[in-house]
């Protein structure tokens, strides 16, 4: 058994350990499970160590190569320790400090970015001229502006949806509707997706192996 | 007639886990194909971007994926990387999500390989960093800030294709794979509507409903995203359309069927429900 | 000290974030640069603390021989193989670490999330209900963008006499993607520029410490 059929052995064994669960949950399950979520930390922890906080961090603090130490990196460092006293409930508080600075960071960033993206981008492609593209033009542009504007009136809650405003919310949650309906038709494709993805494994890559081990 | 019906209605879970597997299982067991003509859309949009750009032209390839999405993205990744490696463009990989450094990397040198192109000429693979939309923001101001070396520890300084490259205005297209947040709305954020980067890029089918606001094409205007692949669908689509079936047009044939199936356990849980008159024990139930 | 002193970092951080955007000369930009290679460094901490956290539960799980503890010690070795793996050996092709990756990693976190290919169609069955026109509505539109997005939509249509012939063969995905192209960008957009609202709003009152939950108390 050459290394690489050992590792599409391990992938398969696993797979079908996982797919168990469709029966019942069981140990063979249970120890996926776990062993899924212990390798998934190992990567993560390699990666940010040695790929985020040596070459951003540690490099920079030392001056690896030619470069001059720059004691300033000392406060990140600090701040980033910080966070970790978080599991240390007389000094959780602490961690509030490195905190503050991603969420601060976050949210200034996301304040800017989200109302001009989400926001007032979303808002000026709205404003189209409904006529110039026939009458196909002229239905389509009246859903997309109607749509939005209707939508928008349903998510309003400071007026009753009544009269006026209750007809065009009432049009809003309709085209909501539509709109829930094609997301829900795009999160089947996407875990039948995922589905033969593995089959597509199982069946081509580890069950052609099966007579090769078993010396067929 | 309502016994068997309320039978049906009441079937084992374990009873319609096989169906679906079977549904899946056989078409891909007997290789079935099906005509699957790109029209124009989203994914023939990014190709046709794509395959305008001139040769020597920069795209930034970001892998914002991880293992649990990997069979929509990576039938994706693999066809556009194909695409602009085949088409004399420049990568700049890197990844938002951990775990996509380690799965771009299996992509980038196993397509470089069967092309012939060669890493830090052609491509290269910068590797992972957090930070999601912090992080693009900085790449605005300076890549190397970011990114001091590549994943393999090479200084950037010492690799000769970032050698003009310093901000993300230097690329002519940022490409992203994206299974989630940070992804494609970060990339659209900050690369298309702050720095002026055209973006596009593949996603889940989950996640590919909402970014459609990003595709509107507006009279002289560029539009947010030049291009999405939703999905297997949208891998398929790239695949056919460079001319290199993979495992995603494969899995069409899967996935229909697998879909019309779906659409018949509706159905019979429909006929089910309201001809065993379960409707009047559940009015104002507030389903 | 535990109230103001983060209350003010928020502030700082964030007006940096929103000034650098606003006026793009120094000492803005400068400082913004600062916060984002910072912001990098602290984050990477976010990491370690939920990784510190798990191992912590698994540990404790052990000591006090809890329900299914006999399972923590898998994920105690599984993050050490890959820990010790990646430390010894690096990342990069031909390492344990990329193999074990590949070979074990991939196909689990592949194979969790397939797993919802079972429920959905389940839930299918048993939970998506024509229950009023409304629902009929979502319903009639999941059909048309799940025969549309698959070639066999298209072959049902042409089956139809006259219609491979008609000036739209292939008219169920020209439907889906009408439907993704005017229905689903204009609610989607609704619940875009709504979302857009509330971030604004969200945002503002944490940097200007109105929104005080994130510190994890009330003081």
């Amino acid at each position: 058994m050459t290394i690489e059929i050992l590792g599409i052995w391990a992938g398969a064994l696993l797979t079908l350990c996982l797919y168990s669960f469709l029966y019942r949950d069981n140990p063979f399950y249970r120890f996926a499970e776990h062993l899924f979520v212990g390798m998934s930390a190992g990567y993560w922890a390699v990666y940010t160590i040695f790929y985020v906080l040596k070459p951003n961090w540690w490099d920079r603090l030392v001056g690896a190569g030619d470069a001059d130490p720059n004691l300033l990196w000392i406060i990140p460092g600090v701040l980033a320790m910080l966070m970790l006293l978080r599991v240390v409930p007389k000094l959780a508080v602490y961690s509030r400090l490195p905190l503050a600075l991603i969420v601060g960071g976050g949210a200034g960033l996301q304040l800017v970015t989200f109302f001009q993206t989400n926001g007032l981008k979303q808002v000026e492609n709205t404003i189209i001229p409904l006529t110039g593209g026939g009458t196909v033009g002229l239905v389509n542009n009246l859903i997309l502006v109607a749509g939005v504007v209707c939508g928008l009136v349903y998510f309003f809650f400071s007026k009753a949806h009544k009269g006026f405003t209750g007809g065009m919310a009432s049009t809003g949650i309709t085209i909501l509707m539509v709109a829930f309906g094609a997301s829900f038709g795009y999160t089947v494709m996407a875990r039948i997706s995922l589905l033969i993805g593995q089959t597509q494994f199982l069946l081509f890559e580890w069950l052609p192996t099966i007579p090769r081990v078993l010396g067929l | 007639m309502k016994k068997l019906l309320e039978r049906i209605g009441n079937v084992d879970r374990r009873v319609i886990f096989v169906l679906m597997a079977l549904a899946v299982i056989v078409p891909l067991a007997l290789k079935l194909t099906m005509e699957m003509p790109v029209g124009e859309g989203p994914s023939y949009e990014l190709y046709e971007y794509i395959d305008q750009l001139p040769a020597d032209s920069r795209v930034l390839m970001s892998f914002d994926y991880d293992p649990s999405t990997k069979p929509e993205l990576q039938p994706m990744a693999r066809a556009l990387v194909a695409h602009m490696l085949g088409s004399d463009l420049n990568i700049v990989a890197m990844a938002l999500w951990p775990q996509g450094a380690t799965l771009g990397q299996e992509i980038l040198s196993g397509v470089s390989d069967s092309l012939g192109a060669e890493q830090y000429e052609d491509w290269v693979n910068m590797g992972y960093k957090t930070g999601g939309q912090v992080l693009i923001v900085r790449l605005g101001t300076s890549i190397e800030a970011a990114f001091p070396t590549d994943l393999e520890n090479v200084p950037y300084g010492e690799i000769p294709m970032l050698s003009d490259v310093s901000t993300l205005r230097d690329f002519d297209l940022v490409v992203t794979l994206s299974a989630g947040d940070p992804g494609i709305p970060a990339w659209v954020m900050i690369a298309s509507d702050r720095f002026g980067v055209p973006v596009g890029g593949g996603c889940t089918a989950v996640s590919a409903p909402q970014f459609y606001p990003y595709l509107q094409q507006r009279d002289g205007e560029r539009p947010q995203m030049e291009g999405l692949l939703g999905g297997l669908r949208g891998a398929a689509d790239y695949e056919t359309l460079i001319e290199r079936p993979g495992l995603a047009a494969a899995g069409m044939s899967a996935q229909s069927i697998a879909h019309l199936v779906i659409m018949v356990f509706i159905v019979i849980g429909n006929i089910t429900f309201f001809a065993t008159g379960r409707k009047k024990r559940t009015k104002g139930g507030g389903r | 000290m535990r109230l103001y002193v983060p209350l003010a970092i928020t502030f700082v951080a964030g007006m940096i974030m929103i000034l650098q955007f606003f006026i793009p000369h120094q000492p803005f930009p400068m400082l913004g640069d600062g916060v984002q290679d910072w912001y990098v460094i602290v984050a990477s901490s976010a990491i370690f603390l939920g990784i510190l956290n798990l191992l912590r539960v698994h540990v404790k799980k052990i000591r006090l021989r809890k329900r299914h503890w006999q399972y923590s010690p898998v994920t105690i070795v599984g993050f050490l193989t890959m820990f010790v793996s990646g430390v010894a050996w690096g990342v990069t092709e031909e390492t344990p670490f990329y193999y074990l990756f590949n070979q074990m990693v991939v196909p689990m976190g592949a194979t969790m999330f397939s797993l919802l290919a079972f429920f959905v169609a389940s839930a299918a069955f048993r939970a998506f209900r024509a229950s009023n026109w409304r629902a009929t509505l979502l319903l009639a539109s999941a059909f048309l963008v799940m025969l549309g997005r698959v070639p066999i939509g298209d072959i049902i249509w042409r089956w139809i006499p006259g219609a491979a012939e008609s000036s739209h063969p292939y008219l169920v995905s020209e439907i889906a993607e009408w439907i993704m192209q005017f229905p689903n960008m204009a609610g989607q957009r609704a619940i875009l520029i709504g979302a857009a609202m509330g971030v604004v709003a969200t945002s503002l009152r944490m940097i200007f410490g109105i929104e005080r939950s994130y510190l994890g108390g009330a003081d």
